[in-house]
């Protein structure tokens, strides 16, 4: 399997206060990658630098050989129509309607006509579960459950070849987090998709995972196949995973 | 502290801010110019915008007129030129008053509204989620809202002329006992075109000012809903003191001394 994404050398620092100290992460074609991490670990800050909404102080990053950030300004849309992103708010457009979310790259993106994009998100909408009545609501009248749901509909609309979510299950009861997770592993294999995903939840991680990897102090301290998670012999991942409060992880109580 | 340090940092800061202030209105005028265009957003943030803005403006207007009208004849009448009320009152509201107070009401009504969107949006992850659906939050957003405003303010502020001055005329009717055709009549005979092509003029300024300052702190705005009311505060601020500087400039250029 080639590569299809590789992180290197990754560094981010927000004034004296570095976040990402030289990350490197490689996921090959079709594979599914996850990063755990403690919040504010800088789970976030990696993937808005892969997205290019942040610049990164240092480092290199590779989609399908190609270094993206060297890449020209004028290149940039071509770039992102092939990647497809779920907010850890979902962060749906509030003053359009579910159907306009959905189809909004190929609405405003590529141009395509109103009634076509409509039947498009219908069917996108049907994917993830939701019914076509959903359509015409605005986001602000769906659950945190349902907001989800469309947001993975609009990230895999244009059927993207690499998809990035970010903590897909916070703030969602067990169940509805386990439906994402389900819809997520779903759609991802039925477009053959590269992925990854961050999140702190365990649980997820192992049912969207095919490697996980530990995010910790700014570096990548462990990477191995989900299913040996739960039995690294890394004592920092093991007291992440098993969610203790002693162990050689201190949590900083105070931002900044 | 030192205060020439103080001074100092103070002064850099300050030139920073209007560098990011004119680049950001260089690349809303390059986006709103160049395709891709976004006809639709642009026509809704046009309607919308103009919409919200006719009450407040039609108040502003008919309450300014009224007082000035009263003003103004009080005032003449010490020197007998109490009859020229309704060429003073109409050169006034078309030429200084209706461009001047119609831009401050829309910097409180509209430039703070566009920052509160723009900066909740920012704040939700909205504008980033647009960048990675490959629409450019630049064009899609801001060339919009700066276009169809700065277009949208020499309408309103015509409209604010037309009741500013029918403030004025209840005034000079009902209180004053002027005739009302004859009001209208000296108004017509002694009003240039240029006056009201001037004020028309800084309106179009003005609009561009108060979009592009409410779009530019609302686009940049961080931290949550505290630095979304920062924002709308930087915003109106900034809108407010900018139309007055622009107006004394453009009016040392606009009329004939
Ligand atoms: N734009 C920014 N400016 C300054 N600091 C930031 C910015 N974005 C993130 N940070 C800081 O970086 C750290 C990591 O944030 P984040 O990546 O959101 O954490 P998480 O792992 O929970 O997703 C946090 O302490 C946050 O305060
Ligand atoms: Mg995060």
């Amino acid at each position: 399997m080639p590569t299809k994404l590789s992180v290197r050398g990754l560094s981010k620092s927000f004034g004296a206060k570095s976040v990402l100290r030289g990350v490197d992460l490689e996921v090959d074609e079709g594979k599914s990658l996850v990063v755990i991490g403690g919040s504010g670990t800088g789970k976030s800050v990696l993937l808005r630098c892969i997205l290019g909404l942040i610049h990164p102080d240092a480092g290199e990053i590779w989609i399908d050989g190609e270094d993206v950030l060297k890449l020209p300004e004028a290149e940039r849309p071509r770039r992102r129509r092939q990647i497809g992103m779920l907010f850890q708010a979902a962060a749906l457009f509030d003053s359009l309607k579910v159907w306009e979310n959905v189809s909004f790259r190929l609405l405003y993106g590529e141009r395509m006509k109103r009634d076509l994009a409509r039947e498009r998100a219908i069917a996108c909408l049907a994917q993830v579960g939701l019914p076509p009545e959903v359509a015409d609501l605005s986001p602000s009248e769906l659950s945190g459950g349902m907001q989800k749901r469309v947001g993975l509909a609009r990230a895999v609309a244009a059927d993207p070849k690499v998809l990035f979510f970010d903590e897909p299950t916070t703030g969602l009861d067990p169940i509805t987090a386990d439906v994402i997770n389900n819809l997520i592993a779903d759609r991802v294999k039925a477009l053959g998709a590269t992925a990854l995903s961050i999140t702190h939840d365990i649980a997820s991680a192992r049912k969207i995972a095919d490697d996980i990897a530990m995010l910790h102090e700014g570096c990548i301290i462990w990477r191995g196949p989900a299913r040996e998670v739960m039995s690294s012999g890394n004592p920092m991942v093991d007291q992440f995973v098993h969610g203790r409060a002693d162990g050689p992880i201190r949590m900083a109580l105070k931002a900044g | 502290m030192n205060p020439v340090r103080t001074i100092g940092r103070g002064t850099i800061s300050a030139i920073r801010e209007v560098g990011r202030i004119s680049l950001f209105a260089a690349q809303a005028v390059a986006a709103a110019l160049t395709p891709p265009y976004y006809w639709r957003a642009t026509l809704s943030a046009g309607l919308r915008f103009a919409f919200n803005a006719l009450p407040v403006i039609g108040l502003t207007a008919v309450f300014t007129g009224a007082a000035l009208a009263l003003n103004i004849y009080d005032g003449s009448a010490r020197f007998n030129a109490g009859t020229f009320l309704p060429q003073i009152l109409s050169v006034s509201i078309v030429r200084e008053l209706g461009p001047v107070l119609a831009a401050l009401m829309l910097s409180g009504r509209s430039a703070s509204a566009m920052a509160a969107e723009l900066g909740s949006m920012r704040v939700t992850d909205q504008i980033d989620a647009m960048s990675t659906l490959a629409v450019d939050p630049f064009r899609y957003l801001i060339a919009p809202r700066v276009l169809s405003t700065t277009l949208m303010t020499p309408l309103l502020v015509l409209v604010a002329d037309i009741i500013g001055i029918y403030g004025g005329w209840l005034v000079a009717v009902f209180v004053l006992d002027f005739s009302g055709p004859i009001f209208i009549g000296n108004i017509a005979e002694f009003l240039e075109s240029r006056d009201v092509v001037s004020g028309l003029i800084k309106a179009l300024v003005f609009g561009f000012i108060l979009s592009t300052m409410g779009c530019y702190y609302g686009y940049g705005s961080r931290g949550g809903a505290q630095g979304v009311g920062a924002a709308t505060r930087a915003a109106v601020v900034a809108s407010a003191v900018l139309i007055l500087a622009a107006n004394y400039v453009m009016t040392s250029f606009l009329v004939e001394v």
